[in-house]
């Protein structure tokens, strides 16, 4: 059934939420850390969990997959629920203030995805094949 | 006429599931009319949602874009963070756990290194602009993480209000300047694989930017990304009020 996909999501997004809630509390900070990450997370591992049981079939999966394709027009919604006004008539500071950070933290992507490949090990320190 | 309103007000959510379909309709027909699906729909639909906010900022002087407007009332529960979150979380379901363990560390290195760079940026930018004291400085810095880091970090050091309505509004524009800027700057940083999107979620680290831009480049690498950039807030939240206040404090004594 559609529900119970639904509501496998659901238990992941409350416990991952919650955990999120909980850790930033136990840290001592008025901020949710990491909530949506534990939640995917959770989500992810019950899904291979019950793939492997056997327990999902296409409704109940279906369930799941609405939603996921109902991201872009929920990220429709809320681009238009934005605060736009007060970022283009609040002035030339917080314009630069918001823009300067994300054109260095551009430049640095490629830095760090190049960090994460996996590189092939070389024995000889600096010996690169040419062909 | 009043009639008709009050009643488009009382079923607000599904008003808006109506309303936004029409615009997913109207940009999916301007992508493939007007740009031969060079840009894709769901960046000119998120487009003209912020267009949509700015005038509905306008006409109404509220601050929740178009849904301080009666009529659009419904936007503010379906792009609120309750749907959006639980529509991000869905999304990894097609996402490799593989890909999230082999990157986990660099996206956690991307967090750290995405904090310090927006924080120092900021700093950067007030001091052109004449601060000098560790705490507006800092809490401007706090403000160039995320539009929450920013009014967290104020009232916990004790800035002055005008500042933290400053930090807000650098936040609001990082996180708008992201999803606009996301698909054009994709390529040339080669943002088209789940290992670089979950670098630019640690580094951007404002989930409604870094949400909305990658779903405008490629939907596929929203939960990756989504996945470092939820732990971008409570960290910014972490350090910028203890540890970088103190090394701004070293920096700037009063």
């Amino acid at each position: 059934m559609i529900i119970y996909g639904v509501a496998i999501l659901a238990f992941c997004y409350v416990t991952g939420q919650l955990a999120g809630e909980l850790l930033g509390q136990l840290i001592g900070i008025d901020a949710n850390v990491g909530g949506v990450g534990f939640a995917m997370l959770l989500l992810i591992l019950l899904n291979d969990w019950l793939i492997k049981r056997d327990h999902l079939d296409k409704l109940t999966e279906g369930g799941i997959l609405f939603w996921s394709q109902m991201y872009i027009p929920i990220v429709v919604a809320m681009s238009a629920v934005q605060n736009v006004k007060v970022a283009v008539s609040s002035g030339f500071i917080a314009l630069l203030a918001g823009i300067v950070p994300v054109l260095l933290c551009l430049a640095t992507v490629p830095l760090l995805t190049r960090l994460s490949k996996p590189k092939p090990v070389d024995q000889d320190g600096d010996y690169y094949p040419v062909s | 006429m009043e009639i008709i309103i009050r009643f488009l007000e009382k079923n607000g959510l599904v008003v808006a599931f109506l309303l936004v379909g029409l615009i997913m309709y109207g940009s999916t027909i301007l992508s493939i009319r007007l740009t031969n699906r060079k840009i894709p729909a769901s960046a000119i639909a998120i487009l003209i949602g912020l267009v949509l906010a700015y005038l509905g900022g306008i006409y109404s002087g509220g601050e929740k874009g178009v849904a301080d407007l009666k009529l659009f009332s419904g936007f503010g529960m379906m792009g609120g963070s309750m749907f959006r979150d639980f529509a991000i979380v869905s999304t990894a379901m097609g996402a490799s756990f593989l890909v999230m363990k082999q990157t986990g560390w660099v996206g956690a290195l991307s967090l750290l290194i995405g904090v310090f760079l927006s924080f120092m940026g900021g700093v950067a930018v007030a001091l052109l602009w004449g601060y000098t004291d560790a705490v507006s400085l800092t809490t401007i810095g706090a403000g160039a993480c995320t539009y929450i880091v920013g009014p967290v970090t104020g009232a916990a050091i004790g800035a002055s209000s005008d500042v933290m309505a400053l930090s807000i509004a650098a936040g609001v524009v990082k996180a708008i300047f992201i999803t606009i800027a996301t698909p054009f700057i994709a390529p040339s940083i080669g943002l088209n694989n789940p290992h670089s999107a979950m670098v630019f979620g640690g580094l951007m680290g404002t989930t409604s930017g870094v949400s909305a831009g990658l779903a405008a480049t490629d939907p596929k690498l929203v939960p990756y990304g989504a996945l470092t950039a939820t732990f971008y807030t409570g960290l910014g939240c972490l350090i910028c009020p203890s540890l970088l206040y103190l090394f701004m404090r070293l920096l700037f004594p009063a």
